[in-house]
């Protein structure tokens, strides 16, 4: 009795604050992962200013059936508008062009640049990723990096096997993929130490996320590394932004997320109220370089879930 | 085996030091460890997976499963099961991390670990009285448990920091205290210390105590053990305390380790640990077992884990690899166990 009046004032807490409109957001993207509450936080703070209600859905897991039983549900439930990432189009594009033929306004994020148009999204707000592997990949071949690894945390996600290929792409050179599991730091950080016993010619490591950098950034430290090996990661944290202030780093590609968030329900919202919408299909929210020099910048933002 | 005695009463004929050896519930698991060392040591000696370094590497991450292990082996031997212990994991750093963080609890070191695990010993009191309470199966309890942990642990975090993960507490956790769980001792990390001797102990109580007997009692028959006087709720929730607060070790020796926590720590111990404690000889309907073969298991899962990087399989199939060399390190310890079971019946 005492949850269910719970629930009662929670929805009318929400509807109160919400005008007639409601934008749907289903994203792979795990609750707990640390970049996707970023991302979140970019939905919630657009949400509060133009005034609409965002609800945010996702799977548990890394998990593209569920993903597409959600964009299904959220269709059902007739939103004023459709926010997706497409991690798969295989899996997921005959939901969403269900979205779209039910007159569902859709704009997706993150992942999928390259099937956004042919679906009938109307923009998409991201990061293409292999080219972000590619900016990687130079970066580090400028720096004169040989022989490299890339480490992926969520083995099965196409937009992280984009970001290694495009790495290797970059770098002109083959290299090891090294699947690591996501949650579990210290066997994170052994099995970079593992490898790096195993490829002591290693000298550059390219990881795929800040859970993964920072097991890393430890092991290096541990083996005394950090001077023959030149780091990058894609995405930031503050333990990311404070490795980078000190020099331990090399880079953070950042494809400021939070504004993947927040980007779609300003455009959604407004196409909505007033039928406005960009004509460009992509809206490129990275790759941006945070490097030594300016990292300290960021660490604020960071803290504050913004970056 | 060749020294057969005509003794009259087969409990009491004496044994060779090897049939005693066999007849050991950890043996088996022992020869899969062996196994899975030379088959390490064949594929990838040279590569470094022998040295100094290979070997703490391994011992590492077997260290923070063996700990949890040790403790779900007990729990398995006393009949029951704990599958909440990876989100326990996850939880339990959240909260020292919140507790300790300078923008949050601000608390020291020493407040802050007697909190966590007191948090911990409460959830484990919680599983044990759920499953006593309602007769449920344990597998659904903390089945339950591991959901809803994870999910408060989400929920909270995201709530107080607006973000996953707790970070900026390496000035909190960088102190004498701290470095008892993520120091180095004789170049060996704390937590395998944390592991040898958590194994010894339990090991004494589980095979010299009264606690220990009780234990094998209340796994092999509640009834029959309550009707001779055993306290069953007791030394089940006793249990489940244990198995808590051993997830709680772990996350303090992630935190201070790292410096932060976040709420995926600990994704998979759950089955990890029932591994190791299953690869151990532990039987998964209970009443049998030990906490030496748990922490064998726990230290062939670190050993496969890490082993096979040193290798050159192609990095696709690394999880083939883990879970076909888990079913011959059991297939094996399975027969030689049922063999020393014949030879004792042949007796």
């Amino acid at each position: 009795m005492k949850t269910l009046a719970l629930l009662g004032l929670l929805a009318l807490a929400s509807t109160s604050a919400a005008q007639n409109i409601r934008i749907v957001v289903v994203s792979h993207g795990q609750a707990a992962d640390p970049f996707w509450s970023v991302a979140k936080n970019g939905a919630e703070e657009a949400a509060k200013e133009m005034g609409v209600r965002v609800e945010w859905r996702a799977p548990d897991t890394f998990d593209m059936v569920r993903m597409s039983q959600l964009i299904d549900a959220a269709v059902a439930s007739k939103p004023d508008g459709l926010i997706v990432t497409i991690p798969d189009k295989t899996a997921l594009s005959a939901a969403i062009q269900r979205a779209v033929k039910a007159g569902i306004p859709v704009v997706s994020m993150n992942s999928g640049s390259d099937v956004a148009a042919s679906l009938g999204i109307l923009a998409h707000v991201g990061q293409d990723e292999y080219p972000a592997g590619v900016g990687a990949g130079k970066r580090m071949k400028a720096l004169g990096v040989t022989k490299a690894v890339c480490i992926n945390q969520e083995v099965g996600n196409a937009s992280l096997d984009a970001r290694c290929k495009g790495f290797f792409d970059g770098l002109g050179s083959k290299g090891d993929v090294l699947p690591v599991k996501i949650g579990d730091p210290t066997a994170i950080r052994n099995a970079v130490t593992a490898y790096m016993q195993k490829n002591p010619t290693t000298n550059g490591i390219l990881t795929l996320g800040p859970s993964a950098a920072e097991p890393v950034l430890s092991a290096l430290e541990a083996g005394n590394m950090l001077s023959k090996v030149k780091f990058g990661t894609f995405d930031l944290s503050t333990g990311v932004l404070n490795a980078l202030s000190a020099n331990k780093m090399t880079f953070a590609i950042d494809q400021q997320q939070w504004l993947q968030g927040y980007l779609p329900v300003v455009l959604l919202t407004n196409y909505k109220r007033y039928g406005l919408m960009t004509a460009s299909d992509i809206i490129y929210t990275g790759p941006g370089f945070v490097t030594p020099q300016n990292a300290k910048q960021v660490v604020d933002l960071a803290k504050k879930g913004i970056r | 085996m060749t020294a057969r005695t005509a003794a009259p009463d087969e409990r009491l004929a004496p044994r060779s030091p090897w049939q005693r050896l066999l007849s050991r519930p950890e043996f088996g698991a022992l020869a899969g460890l062996l196994l899975v060392f030379v088959i390490f040591t064949l594929a990838a000696g040279r590569s470094g997976f022998l040295s100094l370094s290979g070997t703490v590497n391994y011992l590492e991450v077997a260290a923070q499963v063996g700990i949890v292990a040790v403790f779900v082996g007990l729990l398995m031997i006393g009949g029951e099961f704990d599958l909440s212990v990876g989100s326990m994991l996850g939880a339990a750093g959240i909260v020292l991390a919140l507790l300790i963080h300078p923008d949050h609890g601000h608390l020291p070191l020493i407040v802050a670990i007697p909190i966590t695990f007191a948090v911990a010993a409460a959830i484990g009191w919680l599983n044990g009285w759920l499953v006593l309470r309602t007769g449920l199966p344990s597998f659904i309890v903390t089945l339950a448990m591991l959901f809803v942990l994870r999910g408060a642990s989400l929920g909270f975090t995201k709530l107080i920091t607006k973000l996953t993960l707790v970070q900026g507490i390496d000035d909190q956790v960088n102190t004498p205290l701290g470095h008892a769980f993520s120091g180095n001792l004789l170049g060996v990390p704390a937590s395998v210390w944390w592991w040898l001797l958590l194994t010894a102990v339990m090991a004494v109580v589980l095979n010299t105590t009264r606690f220990g007997n009780w234990v094998f009692a209340v796994g092999g028959d509640a009834n029959a053990a309550r009707n001779v006087g055993v306290p069953v709720r007791r030394v089940k929730t006793i249990l489940f305390m244990l198995t808590a607060m051993a997830a709680t070790l772990v996350a303090i020796i992630q935190v201070t380790k790292y410096g932060s926590a976040d709420v995926l720590r600990g994704t998979q111990l759950e089955l990890n640990t029932v591994a190791a404690a299953v690869i151990g000889g532990c039987l998964l309907t209970g009443g049998y077992g030990s906490v030496i073969g748990a922490s064998i298991g726990a230290l062939i899962l670190g050993m496969v884990q890490q082993g096979i990087i040193y290798t050159s399989v192609d990095s696709d199939w690394f999880q083939v690899m883990v879970g076909a060399m888990i079913l011959g390190a059991v297939i094996l310890n399975n027969a030689l166990r049922s063999r020393a079971m014949l030879l004792r019946r042949k007796k």
